[in-house]
């Protein structure tokens, strides 16, 4: 063949050459089919229960020291909301530093709108609900990331690679719950891990061994011996915004209507 | 501070970790890549279905449309909070994700617009060098020019008839094709926010349609009012170069922006202005007629804290004025000039609106957060994000623009056109 | 190659071609689709394991009893029973060797957490003993008349009598 022929083709087998078959990993058919409803033997669900909390925060402190978020940063992978509702239907919500130091006055923060108070012949009802992230089993978050770098594991908890994550803050906004964050130090997506670190140790996570009034619980829903899985079970228990399809695995006992 | 917190003022109850992560560079990205697509459909209005009046601005509007490419990166640069990691897109798309889309869709479009300025203007490089080559002594300045054009031509030097035909024919399926991958290009932007189920105000099906409508016409305006503006310049730097050469062509022989160019532009502007504000309006009607839950809070944003910003200036300035303006018969350059620049206003506070709207209430429905962009770049991530990042993200399509057409120019050439 | 019209299109493949190079050197070899499928398993495998391996700090107060024998008795023989060690004296981390002692935290910011007086009633925070921190004994800390491992009222009177 003349050298014009001899080039064409070697352009054409170096094309070919060139497309490695990692790239065609995505489009594998059978990868792609993976088991979605799982048949493994451990799916972390969470359990609050609204009767029992009083707001003292140490969950949230505990949280921060053993995860490392910067104690003084406005920014908390759990928090916790007071509800105060008055005789005239007015709902006030706070959540001071996201309860990281309790809730140790009666007036409600109310943000640039100042501290609000409200006499105490005026409250109808007040309660405390902890919040964290839902490791839902449709995690919209996920969905979102445009680079893999947030991702779900085979036991529901939902994690994010600090050296993948790029930064662009998709996962936060999509996140109905606003748990997400932009971690104040690594600059990367930073959300509840349900302590992965320490479950997979069998211990519990932090927020559920600093809690002196067993308001939060975590559990193995695949285990119908689990004493969280029983109640979830049996009991009349609630989750937040349902409506989104997210399919949220903290589960509440006592989840009033007024909770945002 | 954390990020977003040095620009945010929460009001009631906001969720302990909300801040408006999304500022000033989101609205500048969908603002710009509207302006790419808007130039690129009008260049294409030309090359495509033949619109004979819009010859000159064509050529003008796809070169400001390469110009304004490399700039579409800039906001997404400056907000990435690992903007050295912003390849990965490329690396390992998501394809759930519409960012994910960027990657390809950035590149195709790229690739396209590209090949079609190279089609554009191979014959005005080949004679470029046919007439350096021609010279017996050049200088250092034109060698670098020789060598330059010798490598844009890509060996191709045939500039026969025929050659030049085949061009002609490519620049048309280039445009043709350019014209779905500009709209995919903003499209998918509107996409983006159209799908986040938890923002009451962005979860709508029209979102994608609203950006690529209000897109075309940003981008028809900006390459209005750059060509008038332009026009008229080089009138001024030829008056003034007179003075010493009277021999230089005089204002009649240049032509200034002729008036039936901007008339028939304005014409499509006005259609696709009609077509944006019908789905905006569709959208916020829907949204008071069936008033679900996230109604209350968002009437708070749109009819009370935001009213100035969407009535006002958005849809007032924005739209109505500027239409009534083009409407009028017996349309004037000054007028025309005056439109354009409000147009160029009101698609840039619609993107502002639905950005920072978006944000201005919390996902708990139980308060508001205010964004106040930041002015002085006290520190890296304030110039980021604040008002000098976003101004040097206005500025750079003009200098490149300015510099493409030192290598390109757009006026006074003979093409494949 | 006599149609210059295909020019372009080598340089496109040129470049699409750089991409998927550079695609074998950036991209991890563990980075695929795992258990949860695409939309949600799209991840670096490796990144699990680094996750396990995060330090643990707080151990629970199971390890403390060992040494702490009088304290640990005396908080469960209290209404304070269910209040982690951890809780007040920090996350114990490699204690006793690293740190050698944990701290004792005798802030009033510490005890208004739970006492704090809030009169809601109808939760369990109501039922709390409290104070209303901005006026009782306001310069004090709360440790000089209450004994954080022993609150009972009778401690507080017998402190404040000797």
């Amino acid at each position: 063949m003349n050298r014009r022929d001899f080039c064409k083709k070697a352009m054409v087998a170096a094309g070919g050459v060139l497309i490695p078959l990692a790239a065609l990993e995505v489009f594998n058919p059978k990868r792609l089919r993976a088991e979605r409803d799982g048949k493994g033997k451990v799916r972390w669900v969470f359990l609050v229960d609204i009767h029992k909390c009083v707001g003292c925060g140490f969950c949230v402190k505990a949280c921060k020291v053993e995860n490392e978020v910067p104690y003084d940063a406005n920014v908390t992978r759990t928090w916790v909301e007071r509800y105060v509702v008055t005789k005239d239907g007015q709902t006030l919500i706070d959540s001071p530093k996201g309860a990281r130091d309790g809730f140790t006055s009666q007036k409600i923060d109310q943000a640039a709108m100042g501290l609000k108070e409200v006499k105490p012949e005026n409250i109808a009802k007040a309660f405390f609900v902890p919040k964290l992230c839902n490791q839902c089993e449709n995690p919209a978050c996920v969905q979102v990331c445009p680079v893999g770098a947030t991702y779900q594991t085979e036991e529901g908890v939902v994690l994010v690679d600090r050296t993948w994550c790029i930064g662009c803050g998709y996962c936060v906004m999509g996140c109905p719950y606003g748990v997400r964050f932009f971690h104040p130090v690594y600059h990367v997506a930073e959300k509840c891990t349900f302590c992965y670190h320490r479950l997979c140790k069998g211990m519990k996570t932090a927020c559920v061994d600093a809690c002196p009034f067993g308001a939060r619980l975590v559990g193995n829903i695949r285990d119908p011996e689990d004493p969280v899985t029983k109640i979830i079970t049996s009991e009349q228990v609630n989750v937040l915004k349902e409506e989104f399809g997210t399919k949220p695995q903290v589960f509440y006992l006592g989840l009033s209507r007024e909770v945002k | 501070m954390v990020h977003g917190e040095a620009w945010t003022l929460k009001e009631f109850f906001v969720y302990p970790n909300e801040y408006i992560y999304w500022s000033i560079q989101i609205v500048m990205y969908p603002y710009m890549t509207g302006l790419v697509a808007g130039a690129f459909v009008l260049s294409s209005l030309y090359h495509v279905f033949g619109v004979k009046q819009l010859k000159e601005i064509a050529r003008f509007a796809l070169v400001f449309s390469l110009a304004l490419l490399p700039v579409a990166m800039m906001p997404l640069m400056l907000h990435l909070q690992q903007p050295q990691r912003g390849i990965y897109v490329m690396m390992t798309p998501h394809f759930t994700s519409a960012i994910a889309a960027f990657g390809i869709v950035f590149t195709t479009y790229s690739m396209i617009v590209l090949s079609e300025i190279w089609f554009v203007y191979r014959e005005f490089i080949v004679q470029t060098i046919l007439e350096l080559r021609a010279k017996s002594r050049l200088s250092t300045i034109e060698s670098a020019q020789l060598i330059l054009y010798r490598i844009l031509a890509m060996g191709a030097m045939d500039i026969s008839p025929e050659a030049l035909h085949k061009d002609v024919r490519a620049v048309s399926i280039m445009a043709g094709i350019g014209i779905p991958v500009a709209c995919f290009l903003h499209g998918y932007a509107g996409f983006i926010f159209g799908s986040v189920k938890a923002n009451a105000l962005w979860m709508t099906p029209l979102m994608p349609v609203i950006f690529i409508c209000s897109a075309v016409v940003s981008g028809i305006a900006l390459c209005m009012a750059t060509y008038i503006v332009t026009m008229e310049i080089r009138k001024l730097i030829y008056a003034w170069k007179r003075k010493n050469d009277p021999r230089l062509p005089s204002n009649d022989e240049l032509k200034s922006a002729e008036i039936q160019t901007v008339t028939m532009t304005a014409k499509y502007l006005l259609m696709f202005m009609v077509l944006a504000i019908t789905l905006e309006l569709l959208d916020l009607i829907f949204r008071n007629y069936t008033a679900v839950k996230s109604w209350d809070i968002l009437r708070s944003v749109i009819y009370e804290k935001d009213f100035f910003k969407i009535f006002v200036l958005q849809y007032g300035f924005g739209n109505v004025l500027p239409f009534v303006m083009f409407m009028i018969p017996g349309l004037t350059i000054r007028r025309a000039l005056v439109g354009s620049l409000l147009v160029l206003m009101g698609v840039f506070m619609m993107r502002w609106n639905v950005v920072i709207g978006g944000q201005a209430f919390s996902a708990s429905f139980s308060g508001f957060m205010e964004y106040h962009l930041p002015i002085w770049p006290s520190t890296v991530e304030l110039f980021k994000e604040g008002l000098f990042g976003a101004l040097a993200v206005i500025i750079t399509p003009f200098v490149l623009f300015f510099l493409v057409t030192r290598i390109l120019p757009v006026f006074g050439i003979k093409d494949s056109h | 190659m006599k149609n210059h019209v295909w020019r372009p299109l080598f340089i496109v493949l040129a470049i699409v071609g750089a991409i998927l190079v550079a695609r074998t050197v950036l991209v991890p070899n563990d980075f695929g689709i795992y258990e949860r499928g695409y939309m949600y398993g799209w991840h670096r495998k490796s990144n699990e394991a680094e996750w396990k391996a995060f330090k643990v700090k707080y151990k629970t107060a199971k390890g403390c009893v060992e040494c702490h024998k009088v304290e640990y008795n005396a908080i469960m023989n209290s209404g304070h029973a269910s209040i982690s060690c951890e809780n007040c004296h920090g996350p114990s981390y490699d204690h006793p060797n690293d740190p050698i002692g944990l701290n004792i935290d005798r802030s009033r910011s510490l005890c208004i957490r739970c006492h704090s007086y809030m009169p809601y009633k109808g939760n369990v925070r109501g039922k709390i003993p409290g104070i209303d921190p901005e006026k009782h004994y306001t310069q004090a800390q709360c440790v000089m008349c209450h004994i954080p491992h022993n609150p009972k009222p009778m401690n507080q009177k017998q402190e404040v009598k000797s």
